[in-house]
């Protein structure tokens, strides 16, 4: 039972990785109609902007916490602005190809400076020991992950259900059309809510450089699940993401722990869900099918 | 459009997973001949994974064995005409094999040497082996080099799975505990280590009390569910034994410092560990974790001296890699001054059951039946942070292992 118990809370330690990430996705997805394949490597550079900020500077990670991502956030607007935006009326390929590019110019603009062995980053002291979960001890640094991912993502969805923002957003998002009928400026939401999303990818990246290899391939490892995660939750479904996030993680760590005699199993189980969530509702779990225009 | 757009992600996620394939085929030009000249080739991952433990570096390795060869017999050398070529095959086999044939017919290369990665490494000594030039293989650990798949033209000279296993295994068992839980990559080189080390383990009266294959490539990154696993096994093990390499290495040791293995009473062995994954982890992180290394730079004088100039020319102290591609290299060069020819029949018979000592080589021998190159081999401890006292010199030697004892006898599989 505490095996059981332990392996739920790994997986949902590593869905709040999924979670974050495919949330900052969906966010894009929704309001831009553009499938950001570039987020894995702004996860990396998160990570890499907390170990930098770290040796050069001597920027602490807490603070790490909230200058990448909001630097990264600055960034992703820029680049909005001077790339995206102009793909956008085009077949959502094009900005396929812009952002998959973009990935591997940042992939190896890292690997140039930083080579590709992973760069050292410790955990913070605050966050080393572990906490007592009533039946079994956990890393602190785990226990704070997973509480503090949970956090963000309510906040996300309390932005988005209680706000006169998040209302924009989301009606830009059904229906950008009409709500620009009513005389809603879309237009100028579009370049926050990118920023805001790879804010959100660069946060991931912080809290995982402590536990994770930091190095310039990071991000491309994990993205590919990531994506797995959003088809299966339903594109531009924030609701969606978050739940398919966990829910994946879930997965994969009950996968590990009860199958280990088939390592191939979850290995593959992310893209077995796809395919069959894919057969069953091409939308995802929680998207909604849309009549062609 | 949001289905067209999320059928298009989808099976964007599946090209994604599948990898992308190699570039096609080079045609094949104009041969020439070696002539006057010596041409060595470094072929191995100079953006990839590998390409610290080895890759350019073992470039500037090469280049300075023939530096060091043209200061040794000046007028006397056979020839002053010695190039390097390189070339970068991703650690694809595909590659690898286009690379190494390109290298040999195009190129005029008269030795390749590095190849890391097994599979990579398995295609180029076919290729050597169809085109009877020398091949002398370095960064990959398979034995099935010097086993199934050996011939005539291909040497194994560094390292192999048996030789980690039976040093980490056999002497970890003996002075540090007997019970084994061992945790590999779910892949050709990780299930090779697991047998390799299974056997070393049994062998010196210690027993595997589990063993788990992690997914390969582990796209979540997280090794917690086996880390959870290994102290509540039953009996208790008293050693982790970690095969993984590289970057999901850096994932294991940090999570087996997360989860507090170690307090918990379970040492760690880590299966195949460079220089350069200590630095990137820091000692802390791995502190009194053992392995079996093939060469130390900071061993002796001699091998000081040689890290020094190295790390002149590239800034870095050399791996085991970057001191096997030199000693490689020299020792080629020197085969072919003895000789006085490059003909590759001629310089196998040369080659076949020499003993070299030298910065890498120590008791070296080249075995004629198979073409392993056994030499002297270290069971490494890395320091505690309070005993490193310069930057790279983090391990150290708890034992040398000798040369005959370090290597699997040759392989009744090999037919040279």
């Amino acid at each position: 039972m505490t095996g059981f118990l332990q392996n739920t809370f790994n997986g949902l330690v590593s869905g709040a990785f999924y979670a974050l990430l495919a949330l900052g996705l969906a966010v894009i997805f929704g309001m831009l109609r553009v499938v950001n394949f570039a987020h894995g490597a702004f996860y990396m550079l998160g990570a890499f902007g907390a170990y930098v900020l770290l040796t050069e500077a001597d920027v602490p990670f807490w603070a790490a916490l909230v200058i990448v991502p909001v630097g990264l956030g600055l960034l992703g607007m820029a680049l909005e602005r001077a790339f995206i935006h102009r793909l956008t009326r085009l077949d959502p390929l094009y900005n396929f190809l812009l952002t998959f590019g973009l990935t591997l110019i940042l992939q190896d603009l890292v690997k140039l400076r930083y080579g590709v062995q992973s760069s050292p980053y410790a955990t913070p002291s605050a966050l080393g020991g572990s906490v007592n979960l009533g039946l079994f001890d956990f890393p602190t640094y785990r226990v704070f992950i997973l509480g503090f991912a949970v956090l963000v993502c309510v906040a996300v969805w309390w932005l988005l259900s209680h706000t006169r923002l998040g209302m924009v957003v989301r009606a830009a998002t059904e229906r950008p059309e009409l709500t620009r009928a009513f005389g809603i400026n879309v237009g100028r939401w579009v370049t926050p809510v990118f920023g805001f999303g790879i804010g959100l990818a660069g946060l991931a990246g912080v809290l995982a450089a402590p536990m994770r290899a930091v190095n310039p391939l990071m991000g491309a490892d994990l993205i590919i699940v990531v994506f797995a995660v959003v088809v299966i939750g339903g594109l531009g479904s924030i609701f969606g993401s978050v739940a398919a996030g966990f829910g994946i993680g879930l997965v994969q760590a009950w996968g590990e722990a009860y199958l280990s005699d088939f390592p191939i199993v979850s290995q593959t189980v992310v893209f077995v869900v796809m395919a069959v969530v894919l057969l069953w509702r091409p939308a995802g779990l929680f998207g909604r099918e849309e009549a062609p225009a | 459009m949001r289905r067209t757009v999320g059928v298009a992600a989808a099976s964007a996620v599946v090209v994604f997973a599948a990898g992308c394939g190699g570039g096609g085929p080079q045609s094949g030009g104009d041969q020439k001949l070696t002539g006057d000249k010596i041409v060595l080739g470094v072929l191995n991952d100079q953006s990839g994974a590998y390409s610290e433990l080895s890759g350019r570096n073992s470039v500037t390795a090469v280049e300075m064995a023939v530096a060091d060869f043209k200061a040794k017999y000046g007028d006397k050398a056979v020839t002053k005409n010695i190039t390097v070529e390189t070339a970068d095959h991703q650690n694809k086999p595909d590659i690898a094999n286009t690379k190494a044939a390109e290298m040999y017919d195009r190129k005029g290369v008269d030795l390749i040497l590095d190849v890391p990665t097994s599979s990579a490494a398995l295609k180029v000594a076919d290729v050597a082996k169809e085109k009877k030039k020398l091949y002398f293989n370095i960064g990959a650990a398979t034995t099935d080099l010097t086993g199934k798949s050996c011939n005539k033209y291909t040497f194994h000279y560094a390292y192999d799975t048996y030789m980690l296993a039976n040093g980490t295994g056999t002497v970890t068992t003996e002075q540090v505990g007997k019970n084994w839980y061992i945790l590999y990559p779910n892949y050709a080189f990780g299930q090779d280590m697991e047998k390799s080390f299974s056997a070393a383990i049994t062998a010196a009266g210690g027993k595997v009390v589990g063993k788990d294959g992690a997914p390969f490539p582990n796209t979540s990154g997280d090794f917690s569910t086996f880390l959870l696993k290994a102290p509540t096994l039953n009996p208790k093990p008293d050693v982790l034994g970690t095969m993984q390499a590289g970057a999901e290495l850096v994932n294991v040791v940090k999570q087996y410092n997360e989860f507090k293995l170690r307090d918990k009473g379970v040492g760690l062995a880590v299966g195949l560990m460079f220089i350069t994954d200590i630095h990137s982890l820091t000692p802390a992180a791995l502190a009194g974790t053992t392995y079996t290394d093939a060469w130390y730079w900071n061993f002796d004088e001699q091998n000081r001296a040689f890290a020094d100039r190295f790390q002149s020319e590239t800034g870095t102290r050399p791996s085991f890699a970057h001191a096997a591609n030199y000693s490689a290299a020299l020792q080629y060069l020197e085969a072919v001054q003895a000789a006085g020819t490059d003909d590759a029949d001629t310089i196998v018979k040369g080659l076949e059951g020499k003993e070299v000592n030298d910065v890498f080589l120590r008791n070296g021998k080249i075995r004629a039946e198979d073409h392993r190159v056994i030499h002297d081999a270290y069971l490494a401890q890395v320091k505690p942070q309070s005993e490193v006292t310069e930057p790279w010199d983090y391990v150290k030697v708890l034992k040398t292992i000798p040369a005959a004892e370090a290597f699997a006898a040759p392989s009744p599989d090999c037919t040279l």
